[in-house]
């Protein structure tokens, strides 16, 4: 492993060990409003400062990581486990099937990723529960998230289906879902591995696009897409810096994640 | 077999057409108040006239009429109206579609002219220092989101212009970087460079016709990079254009308005890649 990925490793270890500790380390919770310092700078008491309604940004910080970091992973699952069912699938009968799966995927693709969002979202309802709204954006990015896994995992499931194994295994009579599953698949891992881990910091930059449109995870819930919003109500960049901390957090997971996972994009392409 | 290749295009553009609408009127005839018409309660209207009013809303009920019904008046023009605006789709549209043309365009060219100059400089000195520097930098343009760099332009009274190249840039020099690598390790390069041809004509007569065609395949696509930059551009820096009137239908669930800009935009990024794959077509056939 070289320095930069040990590197990458420790930052995100880092990261989620301090989002996992949030409730120990702002044990006040993300909601909580000090009405007597609101968009107060960095103290002894509030690292980071408040927010305009008084919330601790720091305590904010912790939990929007937690939750972009647990559930972004979670919406990867789902995209990568439709990815290979549709596209695996697909590649794997061949034919008039295969055709039928890329066009449906090539038409999900041709749309813009984020204008795909943004219409779907619309048609949910916004004024929804926090932990509601939470669940339905991630749930959104995963499903709506595979296509292009999908493309690549047909690819990589055609050509196994005329591979030499294949052909012995179905000689021997095994045929259908067995064929698929204990054959096909298992000689998919790396591919659906190398999907997984690069769907992640995709559907982290998409979440905090939709927060920062208002579309994203509902108030008071955190997350880097509402951490951002924040970003609005400045008037020039120079102008209390430490409201650009979540970008940076931001930023700082994002590369790790590409650092460490570059290989496994090459996999995939 | 060029026909073949455009006629193809021209029927998944219809399929496209034909399968968006079906789900535009889908998404129009269930969406919340659809049943629901104005006139219904004013008190001047005689019970035939509410009857023949409820006759007519029920003919919409049948979702394969309300397609026909739809895609009939969208071939004349008419794309409904918009519930949040009050305003007929098409001249939402075409009010706003001028400004969104201009931004992505003047955006396109300018992620292209630096995700090039990049690329080309990289490929040419081929030093291991710039390199990196480069791919740094585009890095960080790639992991900072597309909303994040509106609103910085914002902040640092920057063009929406400039917001879209930024966002298009690096997905644009990192495949630019990757072919004119790869074209670079071709033999027939090798060949050139031990024939003492000069480094900047292997580049230019070499490196670049081989990785042209994958090129333009990119940049079908960066045009929909650039159409789906628009909505944060738009919506953030306050520009009328299509994007921020797709986010403000999209928060006041405006589905007739939001699935028509949807249509339109998938049509759009289509003929995008379809010109950029015939394109790609012609270039080679005459190659060959």
């Amino acid at each position: 492993m070289s320095l930069w990925r040990k590197l990458a490793c420790a930052v995100l270890v880092l990261v989620v060990c301090a989002s996992l500790a949030a409730s120990w380390l702002a044990p006040s919770g993300y909601a909580k409003q000090y009405r007597d310092a609101t968009d107060a700078p960095p103290s002894r008491t509030h690292w980071l400062g408040t927010d305009e309604i008084g919330r601790d940004r720091f305590a904010r910080v912790l939990y929007g990581t937690r939750i972009s970091l647990l559930l972004a992973p979670a919406a990867a699952l789902i995209s990568t486990f439709l990815a290979a069912l549709i596209g695996g699938l697909a590649g794997y009968l061949g034919g008039v099937w295969a055709k039928l799966a890329m066009a449906v995927t090539d038409l999900f693709l041709s749309l813009p990723w984020l204008f795909l969002l943004i219409a779907v979202r619309a048609l949910m309802p916004l004024n929804v529960s926090p932990v509601f709204s939470v669940l339905a954006t991630f749930l959104l990015l995963g499903l709506l998230g595979w296509t292009s896994a999908a493309r690549v995992l047909c690819a990589s499931a055609g050509s196994l289906r005329d591979s030499d194994f294949v052909k012995q295994a179905r000689a021997a009579g095994i045929r259908g879902g067995r064929l698929f599953w204990v054959h096909v698949m298992p000689n998919l891992k790396p591919v659906l591995y190398a999907q997984f881990w690069i769907s992640i910091p995709v559907f982290i930059l998409s979440e905090a696009n939709l927060g920062i449109l208002g579309l994203g995870v509902a108030e008071p819930m955190p997350s880097w897409g509402s951490l951002l919003k924040e970003l609005e109500g400045l008037i020039s960049g120079g102008e209390e810096p430490w409201k650009f901390i979540p970008l940076f957090l931001l930023v700082v997971v994002v590369t790790s994640f590409q650092i460490l996972f570059s290989k496994q994009e090459e996999v995939a392409a | 077999m060029l026909a073949g290749k455009i006629a193809r295009h021209a029927l998944a553009l219809l399929a496209t057409l034909l399968v968006g609408g079906l789900l535009a009127a889908t998404l129009v005839r269930f969406a919340p108040g659809f049943d629901v018409d104005e006139q219904q309660l004013d008190p001047h209207l005689s019970a035939e006239s509410m009857q023949a009013l409820r006759a007519a809303r029920l003919q919409d009920r049948n979702i394969f009429r309300f397609y026909l019904h739809y895609m009939n008046r969208a071939v004349h023009g008419d794309l409904g109206t918009s519930v949040s605006l009050g305003e007929p789709v098409r001249t939402l549209l075409r009010e706003r579609a001028p400004l969104t043309l201009r931004l992505v365009g003047i955006g396109l060219a300018l992620a292209w002219a630096a995700a090039m100059a990049l690329a080309l400089t990289a490929a040419w000195l081929r030093t291991s220092a710039y390199d990196a520097l480069t791919t740094m930098v585009s890095g960080t343009f790639l992991c900072i989101p597309a909303a994040v760099l509106a609103l910085l332009s914002v902040l640092w009274n920057v063009p929406g212009t400039l917001a879209i190249a930024l966002i298009v840039f690096p997905h644009v020099y990192r495949y630019a970087r990757n072919m004119l690598a790869k074209a670079y390790s071709q033999p027939h390069v090798l060949a050139a460079r031990a024939r003492g041809i000069g480094e900047l004509r292997i580049l230019f007569w070499h490196v670049v016709p081989v990785a042209g065609s994958q090129l333009l395949a990119v940049a079908g696509v960066s045009v929909s990079m650039a159409v789906g930059a628009a909505i944060p551009v738009e919506a953030l820096c306050g520009l009328a254009g299509i994007g921020q009137l797709a986010w403000q239908a999209a928060l006041a669930r405006d589905l007739p308005l939001l699935v028509n800009i949807t249509v339109l935009v998938t049509l759009v990024t289509l003929l995008a890649n379809s010109g950029a794959d015939v394109i790609g077509h012609m270039v080679r056939d005459q190659k060959a």
